[in-house]
């Protein structure tokens, strides 16, 4: 077995790499390209960076091409990736032309890696127009969208749709963010790397050290709430579910983590509110964090006796991936991707109001014992279902059944 | 049919071990109301039962398990329907002859309860219902066994996906409907018929499939142990 094999076998256990180096067998030698729009930063470039070797490993021929673009591409498919998650923001008319213009720019630039691919996926809208220059493909393209497309701006999706459909397939993270395609949707839940920085075992020294930086006491209570500060998130919400659950718990600390909103003017306002709504309570810290923070986050979730993601809207919610992961319990709101990870009384509980969160708090300090058990659990539901080696051996599945067609049982064996 | 090659000693198969691996696909059929749902479930395809039915054992889930089928959770969950739930959870596919029998007694239950309940044909689910389907893909393990008594040691080294083709998806390929052991057991007359009873008696439905595979290795454990006495 190779190193990052090995490595991986040594956290999801010897059967799962075993299960990923059989299925792959009849798909050696394949060649695979992922495309997308970045290559450091985001939950796309961090899975990559690890999918693309590991599959290299397991004998596949697989690359990773990034997209290039202009200030102006750029700003059309950030407004794209907001109108697909339903802002209601208009796109230009010249802003759309630019950005098949970039598409076509690329597309020449890759078009014989491209064409000549067995498998290609084309991560997010960025580049989804690829496939349109591409008349001369041989393979299978798949166009993943990692986005929550359930309430799409319709002007937009109809613009994007007419590059998807012509795809052989697509993915969705979850069944309710699948919109109408004339191929195969499949469902693959996004995953998270447990090799990363942010999910990585930490030694207590550098816990420790963050404790310190950041003023936090060791023998207190703790709740954070990691995520961008944004109203979906509802960081108002924390701080009152919070400041219901002090009354009974006096030494509870509270840390809300997110970006640093200088790029993003109604996150600066988000943040001015929840500076507002924290009030001078010296036992709430908010802190912005610079967007390399990986291992500051880490252990900020580890150093948490319980994680919070009490979002009212969410896509998957991989933060609170990242928090089952370090054996926490998560309160997360009753919305999106939560669901499928928070379980009552297994790996958290799932909220609608502050009033649900502050009740949710005080149950799991008052429970010590039950709150362990749901650590442990939530460590081992995310083992099973929400590591990156689940999600390449869904990869995986799907090309093989690209390659048989359309039949509900596919036997290799 | 799980089985290759013959035993030097007998002309019986060896039991090939085979593993799996599903991926879910989205129809685009969602309901919202129970009236939505059983229009869907009419014209639902058979692979999108079998996913409702069996695949959803491979899904994430906890021990506590209090419906052993989606639809019935569904009915339960979000549309706080007690008894209709109820009704849907006793659905056993093996106990039908054919999955459109299967799809007969759903529609009843379902029918009987839009007639009998005024509110269910237009009160609004909490939580949609996502029609799924499935593709299963199988592969070979390189592993077998040509006498019973080896399954003692093969089993606990199972993935718990190998577990659900052999022990639960066999009931829907298999003509007789058993898991894949009890199959092969049988191929040697009436030797085994205790350790087949055993097996008939484990439900498979309310445990996880790490559970399901640990109650079957200690059914054979102690089989053998006992035999060896």
């Amino acid at each position: 077995m190779t190193s990052m094999l090995e490595a991986y076998s040594a956290i999801t256990g010897a059967d799962v790499i075993h299960h990923l180096q059989q299925l792959a067998k009849s798909l050696k030698g394949k060649t695979v390209v992922h495309v997308n729009s970045t290559r450091v930063g985001g939950g796309v470039a961090e899975i990559l960076e690890k999918m693309v070797p590991l599959s290299r490993e397991l004998g596949l021929d697989a690359r990773w091409e990034v997209i290039t673009g202009d200030s102006e591409f750029y700003q059309c498919t950030k407004s794209m990736h907001n109108a697909i998650q339903g802002d209601r923001v208009t796109i230009p008319d010249n802003l759309l032309s630019h950005f098949e213009e970039v598409n076509e720019q690329n597309a020449n630039q890759l078009r014989s890696i491209l064409e000549d691919a067995d498998f290609v996926f084309i991560h997010d809208p960025q580049p989804a127009a690829l496939l349109k220059y591409c008349s001369n493909r041989k393979g299978k393209w798949i166009w993943r969208c990692h986005i929550d497309a359930s309430h799409p701006n319709r002007k937009t999706w109809r613009f994007i749709d007419k590059f998807v459909r012509e795809y052989d397939a697509s993915i969705f993270s979850l069944s309710q963010f699948v919109q109408l395609l004339p191929h195969p949707s499949y469902i693959i839940p996004p995953s998270i790397d447990p090799l990363s920085d942010k999910n990585v075992d930490l030694p207590q020294a550098e816990l420790d050290s963050v404790r310190v930086r950041f003023g936090l006491d060791p023998d207190a209570p703790m709740i954070a709430q990691i995520s961008r500060f944004d109203r979906f998130k509802d960081p108002i919400g924390v701080i009152k579910a919070y400041k219901l659950a002090k009354q009974y718990i006096p030494t509870l600390q509270l840390v809300l983590a997110g970006g640093s909103a200088t790029d993003d003017p109604e996150g600066e306002i988000v943040l001015e509110e929840v500076r507002m709504a924290a009030g001078n309570d010296p036992n709430i810290k908010i802190l912005q964090l610079p967007p390399d923070a990986h291992r500051t986050i880490n252990a900020l979730q580890r150093l948490s006796d319980i994680v919070l993601q009490k979002s009212t809207k969410e896509g998957f919610g991989l933060t609170v991936t990242e928090g089952l992961w370090k054996g926490k319990p998560v309160i997360g709101g009753d919305t999106g991707g939560i669901r499928l990870q928070v379980i009552n009384f297994h790996t958290g509980f799932l909220v609608n109001t502050p009033e649900g969160a502050a009740l949710r708090i005080r149950y799991l300090f008052n429970q010590k014992q039950k709150m362990q058990e749901m650590g442990i659990k939530s460590r081992e539901f995310v083992r099973e279902n929400f590591l990156l080696t689940r999600q390449l051996r869904e990869h995986l599945t799907l090309m093989v059944s690209l390659q048989h067609g359309v039949i509900d049982r596919i036997d290799l064996s | 049919m799980n089985t290759t090659n013959t035993s030097p000693n007998r002309d019986i198969p060896h039991f090939v071990l085979k593993d799996c691996t599903l991926i879910a696909i989205a129809t685009n059929k969602r309901a919202n109301t129970l009236k939505e749902f059983r229009d869907h479930i009419e014209n639902l395809g058979l692979d999108s039962l079998y996913y409702h039915f069996w695949a959803n054992l491979l899904l994430p889930r906890f021990e506590e398990r209090e419906y052993i089928n989606d639809f019935a959770s569904w009915v339960r969950h979000s549309l706080s329907d007690a008894k209709l739930a109820e009704q849907l959870a006793v659905l056993d596919p093996v106990t039908f002859n054919n999955p459109e029998e299967l799809r007969y007694h759903l529609l009843e239950y379902i029918d009987d309860r839009l007639e009998e309940s005024e509110h269910l044909q237009w009160f609004h689910a909490t939580q949609r219902f996502e029609f799924l389907r499935s593709q299963i893909v199988v592969f070979d393990t390189q592993t077998k066994v040509s006498e019973p008594h080896q399954m003692s040691d093969l089993i606990p080294g199972m993935s718990a996906s190998s577990v659900f083709y052999h022990f639960i998806d066999a009931r829907r390929r298999t003509t007789d409907k058993i898991d894949d052991f009890r199959h092969w057991l049988a191929l040697f007359g009436d030797t085994y018929q205790p350790l087949i009873d055993k097996l008939t008696d484990i439900d498979p439905y309310f445990t996880s499939l790490v559970e399901l595979r640990q109650q079957v290795a200690v059914t054979f454990q102690k089989y053998f142990a006992e035999q060896a006495l």
